[in-house]
């Protein structure tokens, strides 16, 4: 008798999954995040945290920061944007090559913070599209974690050009 | 224990200079000292704008005042008849004495001239006070802006610069980003 292809597996006790490319490079982006850090002010100081040991981003699979655009996928926006870098945010966007995803971390740059001023830019989503806002002044490593786990349920469920 | 500890903190802090050292410079210059204060230790005279320059080298070369603290000016529109005034703090490191100068300027003649030629530190206190509060310095080698960018229009501490005014945003692909944004903030302030 014949077998089918899934009998003649089960047969030879090959393991094997099904599913969709989609959700498999979505599976594989989520957990291999090279992060970019921009850090300009104190929030760095919980990125660190965050990225360290105690709260280690590593178990999530974003424990690899690289200090070139070209080779990251997460901009991680960490501190107060001003005016005067404002320019310097956005080309370091533009050079990340797709896909990319941006993470505001903390206050200032998701509305300014407590700079209400003529130096400060009001949100870094007036030059760049942001993926997920992480709240706080600065926000607590769990904040970021949770952050992070949100950003990945992103990456998993969109839609993934090939 | 902690009283003393308080005590000893303070007078460490509290090297300025006594009030011989005022005696000496209202004899020298006279009518050019507009006033002279003393609070808190702190020895301060206020000078007219013509003798800047050579009270400050009177200072460093013949006062042993070799170290230019800090450079800074003050708007005191709406509380003094004369607007701006720019605040020198001298320091002598070989007498541990400190004195404060300041020089009280009009708006509209809002200029002094440079230190640069006596203490290089004196270029970018002088292009900082030229950034935020618009006071020139005549014969400064390089006064351009030195916190804030050159497409920046006005001098934002100057206390009538608008508080919720907004510039554009500069740089590519975010031509006045936020432009239609401050039109508006300045309407309501």
């Amino acid at each position: 008798m014949e077998l089918s292809p899934v009998q003649r597996s089960l047969e030879l006790a090959e393991p094997f999954v099904t599913t969709k490319l989609d959700k498999v490079l979505g599976w594989g982006r989520k957990y291999s995040i090279f992060n970019y850090p921009f850090v300009t002010a104190c929030c760095g100081m919980e990125y660190m945290s965050a990225a360290c040991s105690r709260y280690d981003m590593d178990r999530f699979g974003a424990g690899l920061p690289r200090f070139s655009p070209r080779q990251s996928d997460v901009l991680l926006v960490v501190g107060t944007i001003t005016h005067k870098m404002a320019p310097v945010l956005k080309q370091v966007y533009d050079q990340m090559c797709e896909p990319k995803w941006v993470v505001a971390f903390g206050a200032c740059t998701i509305s300014g913070g407590p700079y209400n001023n003529y130096a400060v830019l009001q949100g870094i989503d007036q030059i760049i599209p942001v993926d997920i806002y992480i709240p706080g002044c600065p926000p607590h490593a769990e904040v970021v974690m949770d952050g992070l786990i949100k950003l990945q349920a992103k990456i998993q469920h969109q839609k993934h050009e090939v | 224990m902690s009283g003393t500890r308080t005590e000893r903190t303070f007078q460490a802090t509290g090297s300025w200079a006594g009030p011989e050292l005022v005696e000496r410079i209202c004899e020298r210059f006279e009518s050019a000292v507009l006033g002279q204060s003393e609070a808190f230790g702190e020895r301060e005279v206020t000078v007219r704008r013509e003798i800047w320059p050579t009270l400050a080298r009177w200072l460093k070369e013949d006062e042993g005042f070799e170290y230019l603290l800090d450079l800074t000016a003050v708007d005191y529109l709406g509380l003094r008849p004369v607007r701006f005034e720019v605040v020198a703090h001298f320091y002598s490191l070989s007498g541990n004495r400190r004195l404060r100068v300041c020089v009280p300027l009009q708006e509209e003649r809002a200029e002094l001239p440079t230190l640069t030629g006596l203490w290089k530190a004196a270029d970018w206190y002088e292009r900082e006070i030229w950034d935020l509060y618009g006071i020139r310095f005549a014969g400064h080698p390089d006064l351009r802006r030195l916190l804030l960018y050159d497409e920046f229009k006005g001098h934002p501490l100057r206390k009538d610069y608008k508080m919720k005014a907004r510039q554009p945003l500069i740089g590519p692909g975010t031509m006045g980003g936020a432009a239609s944004q401050s039109r508006e903030d300045e309407a309501d302030v």
